[in-house]
């Protein structure tokens, strides 16, 4: 069984397609982060999943059970939003209760309800206060709460913490993963940071254009990202993509950059097919952080490159490099001192490069 | 030396500033009080005319200080001579215009808010259009629909009624509560719906109990509007009723153009103010809220 299935769902509004072809599977327990820039209709999913809004095509299934017609209050969820929702007129007791209030549950459920996650969530002293007399991360506490007492099967988070300060952000986050640590609930969450998405997910979607990129571990997103939109949309600097062609001699494969001669031995990387590599067009991609100024491992490979800007953030410096009139760049301790303008030697670790095909841009 | 030279600079023109703001500030207050007092004077002239005698009034002039506080055609405006027949005074039109105001700023407000709260909340195909429409009747002057309101209160019996007047201020106050509620409605982030939605609350239950409290400000300003408006409609109320019915204005204006022997300044006057003060307390007891309202932006959830 599983707890949320989407099968086929398409969305648009008007003759704007929102959504196209969306499948999607989540286990229990589950903490599914749904990503990607803005306008790529991650919020349209998560709505649609809520019942907020209405699918042109597909079905939403919760415990196996067809909900795309069901009303929200039906379909034993909860959803925390960006702007945290309360209730502005009720205090936060009142907040917390609204919901099981409409669901004519018992009044002494309704307190022991109240007593638990208002204590877990240390909000029990706030009870008789205004959301307009809380804090920013006072009031994501009482929206999560109101979530909470209604016990549902999969929590809904719309950008849960894009409007609190970068500080709070990062405490929030760790309690919203502490708390499904210690729930396991199952969970949708929808945010356009990276950073949310890697520390939180037990699995991230990546969406654009309506699309599913890649729906994988946050692990096989930074490693073996499907494609190249998610190669560039995961980490930061983003993964260098360098283009160039493939040559085979010999059983023996190689990269070499368009307008060079320099060829990059491929030969550890996992094909996901042999057949036609030889002069096949490609991007070769390499993070930032796996180029090094010292040879660490037998595998790196050194390559020799003019150094052509360099960036200081403090603990690390990001410097740009020439690759035959490509621009790559590489993260470093902002303790190695590189010249500008020189060439320096670097090295590539092989073990931790993607390739994809130019045309398709698909991971090969 | 050339330390000193710059200081002593300084300090001059640190002096013409000085001179300068004072001058400012001294036409600020003039102009600010010229222009007071051209606003107070006719209110002046109203109470202290009211509380003079005819012989006064005759012998005075227009600015001159009553001999005492003589109420006498205040009791006049309000109550009448006490004789029968030709003796039009303000009291029962009071009333009329109290019965007719009332409802009508009642109905209009809450129809103006639920229609704000669809046209934001409960967005439908073609809601924009409905909106531009209702704006138009912010537009149409009032003198174009007479007639055929005249025919559709006729044809529902109620015409030279209060029941009359009050729908007519009612259905032509809802194109300007609806702009007020809606505007502000807008503000209101569409989530606290969509979380009210997800807890189980319908229509009525997130309007009654999500929106509505924290409609305050908004719901101010609508009702001094709608109060102001139709407390001092005249046009409305000479055109769909006379007689008995009349709302304070009408009645105002029969009582001052109608008398046949001399005419009686200080109750004119006096009568003038009864027909005024209701908006002006209105005005007094919730103005604050008015510009608050006015201006109000988001509400923080």
């Amino acid at each position: 069984m599983k707890t949320l299935k989407i099968e086929d769902l398409s969305k648009n509004f008007g003759s704007t397609e929102v959504l196209r072809k969306i499948n999607l599977e989540i286990d229990e327990g589950n903490f599914l982060v749904l990503l990607g820039p803005s306008g790529c209709g991650k919020s349209t999913l998560l709505n649609i999943i809520a019942g907020l809004e209405t699918i042109n095509e597909g079905n939403v299934f919760i415990d196996d059970y067809n909900v795309s017609k069901v009303e929200p209050k039906d379909r034993n969820i909860a959803m925390v939003f960006q702007s945290y929702a309360l209730y502005p007129s009720m205090n936060v007791r009142e907040n917390m209760i609204f919901g099981l209030k409409q669901a004519k549950t018992s009044k002494e459920k309704i307190e022991q309800q109240l007593e638990k996650v208002s204590k877990f969530l240390q909000v029990d002293q706030l009870l008789e206060r205004k959301p307009s007399q809380l804090s920013g991360g006072q009031r994501q506490r009482v929206a999560i709460g109101r979530a909470l007492v209604r016990e549902p099967r999969i929590f809904l988070f719309d950008e849960p913490l894009s409007n609190l300060d970068a500080k709070l952000r990062v405490e929030m986050r760790r309690e919203i993963k502490k708390l499904h640590q210690q729930l396991k609930t199952t969970v949708v969450y929808v945010t356009h940071d990276q950073t949310e998405a890697m520390s939180l997910g037990t699995r991230i979607a990546i969406m654009n254009h309506g699309v599913i990129q890649q729906n994988d571990t946050p692990e096989n997103i930074y490693n073996k990202p499907s494609n190249t939109f998610v190669a560039d949309f995961i980490g930061s600097p983003s993964m260098n993509l360098i283009k160039g062609s493939l040559k085979e001699s010999s059983g023996e494969i190689s990269f070499t950059a368009s307008g060079s001669n320099f060829e990059i031995p491929v030969k550890g990387y996992e094909f996901k097919d042999k057949s036609n590599l030889n002069n096949k067009e490609v991007f070769f991609g390499i993070r930032p952080e796996h180029i090094y100024f010292k040879k660490s491992n037998e595998s790196d490979f050194e390559v020799t490159l003019r150094a052509d800007l360099s960036e200081y953030i403090g603990h690390e410096q990001i410097m740009t490099f020439d690759y035959s009139n490509q621009e790559i760049l590489a993260k470093f301790p902002s303790t190695i001192k590189i010249e500008l303008a020189k060439e320096t030697k670097l090295y590539f670790d092989l073990t931790q490069t993607s390739l994809f095909d130019a045309q398709s841009e698909e991971r090969i | 030396m050339q330390d000193n030279l710059k200081s002593s600079s300084y300090q001059q023109l640190e002096q013409k500033s000085k001179y300068t703001n004072m001058f400012l500030r001294w036409f600020l207050y003039f102009v600010l009080i010229l222009f007071a007092s051209y606003f107070i004077f006719p209110l002046y002239v109203m109470v202290v005319t009211s509380l003079k005698t005819m012989e006064e009034i005759r012998q005075g002039t227009l600015l001159s200080w009553p001999s005492g506080l003589n109420f006498e055609s205040w009791a006049v405006a309000w109550g009448g001579r006490g004789y029968g027949a030709g003796d039009t005074f303000l009291r029962p039109y009071f009333w009329n215009s109290i019965k007719m105001v009332v409802p009508a700023v009642f109905f209009s407000t809450l129809i103006g808010a639920m229609t704000g709260y669809v046209l934001t909340k409960w967005r439908f195909k073609g809601d924009s259009w409905v909106f531009l429409f209702l704006l138009f009747g912010c537009f149409i002057p009032f003198q174009a629909i007479l007639l055929p309101m005249a025919r559709t209160l006729g044809a529902l019996g109620i015409s030279n009624s209060i029941v009359g007047l009050v729908l007519v201020h009612t259905v032509y106050g809802i194109p300007f509560t609806t702009l007020f509620f809606r505007n502000y409605y807008v503000s209101v982030p569409t989530e606290l719906v969509k979380a009210a939605r997800i807890d189980g609350a319908g229509f009525f239950k997130i309007f009654f109990k999500i929106l509505l409290p924290i409609s305050a400000p908004i719901i101010v300003v609508t009702v001094i509007w709608q109060f102001t408006q139709i407390w001092n409609d005249f046009l409305f109320g000479s055109t769909f009723s006379f007689g008995e019915a009349a709302p304070i204005q009408v009645a105002l204006n029969n009582m001052v153009l109608s008398s046949t022997s001399v005419k009686e300044y200080n109750v004119d006057m006096a009568s003038a103010i009864i027909a005024g003060v209701p908006t002006l307390i209105v005005y007094v007891l919730a103005g604050k809220y008015f510009i608050r309202g006015l201006t109000s932006g988001a509400v923080k959830g």
